[in-house]
């Protein structure tokens, strides 16, 4: 990779040998980076797959509660239960910073407090299978929170570490190789010019000599 | 303050309607994608209200590619959940998905 366009002086060669110690470091951080975020990722995809086997079982049933419901109640009737819903959810985001990932983290509070109010009918008219379809969901709605909390943190987390990895394996692979070459282009340039500098001055050395010597021939045989 | 949202046919997100989350209701894809981008993305580049919007499987299917283009960014978080007939495993794939991302390799 040794382009024609580095110079061989002395102030390049320091330049690069700076680049190249800045990028090593580098690298070690960002590998400890990857590392780090990597143990971290796997403990929230464990997390995640038992909460989406909870999730969807929970879901399963409610589903099918649902199901038996709407098979004992007509649609209208059903629909005419839940329209108004007397239960409302608010969500607080705050965020957490997971190896300077910023990953959300979720506060839920519902307007009714107490959990046997989610039934937003009178119970006069509504088959039971309705309550329990609804009991269902509610309990498996905290869980749902958990699984949305941890299934976008290992999103982000995800595309992190993409990053992370192409940028620890870019200066591996292609940054730091490419400073080592360009050194070494350099200080064999410099050493060959200083050896060639070397011979310059010893043949300087002998031909000075020589014109001495003959000199003092000459003086000697005038003497 | 944020909202949250459930989206897919009328029979899988009825209930979430009683504990307070806001349905949406979409029968085909086209209806869906137009509904999830809206919650998404509100109109005059506003912050969404929405920080978690939960789609059934039977939707996600069709529209994987808008979803896609939500995993990046912080809100909203785009959750599948199986709908009335079912998880089609679409959840577990999606997580198959990161972890290769993530690690470069199918780590299982």
């Amino acid at each position: 990779m040794a382009s024609a366009t580095i110079n061989p002086t002395r102030m390049e060669l320091n330049r690069l040998k700076g680049r190249l110690k800045t990028a090593t470091r580098g690298h070690k951080l960002l590998k400890d980076k990857r590392d780090e975020l990597m143990k971290q990722f796997l403990e929230i995809v464990r997390r995640n797959r038992e909460l989406r086997a909870k999730v969807e079982r929970g879901l399963e049933q409610a589903n099918a509660a649902f199901t038996v419901a709407s098979a004992l109640m007509s649609p209208e009737m059903l629909e005419q239960a839940l329209l108004y819903p007397k239960q409302s959810v608010e969500l607080d985001m705050r965020f957490k910073n997971v190896m300077s990932v910023n990953v959300p983290v979720y506060d839920f509070h519902t307007k009714n407090e107490d959990p046997a109010e989610i039934y937003p009918y009178g119970f006069a008219q509504t088959s039971g299978e309705l309550d329990a379809a609804l009991e269902a969901l509610a309990n498996v709605f905290n869980d749902m929170l958990q699984l949305a909390e941890v299934e976008k943190t290992m999103q982000l987390l995800a595309e992190d570490i993409e990053k992370t990895r192409r940028r620890v394996n870019a200066l591996e692979y292609v940054m730091i190789p490419g400073f080592q070459q360009k050194i070494r282009y350099i200080s064999m340039k410099l050493e060959e010019n200083e050896r060639g500098n070397i011979t310059r001055l010893m043949k300087v050395k002998d031909m000075i000599l020589k014109e001495a010597i003959e000199e003092r021939q000459a003086q000697d045989a005038r003497a | 303050m944020y909202k949250i949202a459930v989206l897919g046919d009328r029979d899988s997100v009825m209930g979430f309607k009683a504990l307070g989350l806001e349905t949406f209701f979409a029968e085909d894809a086209e209806q869906a994608r137009h509904t999830l981008h809206r919650l998404a993305k509100p109109a005059g580049g506003a912050q969404s209200d929405y920080a978690i919007i939960y789609i059934t499987e039977q939707l996600a299917e069709l529209l994987s590619a808008d979803i896609d283009r939500y995993k990046t960014s912080v809100t909203p978080a785009v959750i599948l959940i199986p709908g009335k007939t079912g998880s089609l495993g679409l959840g577990a794939r999606a997580l198959q998905n990161a972890v290769e991302r993530a690690v470069g390799a199918d780590i299982g």
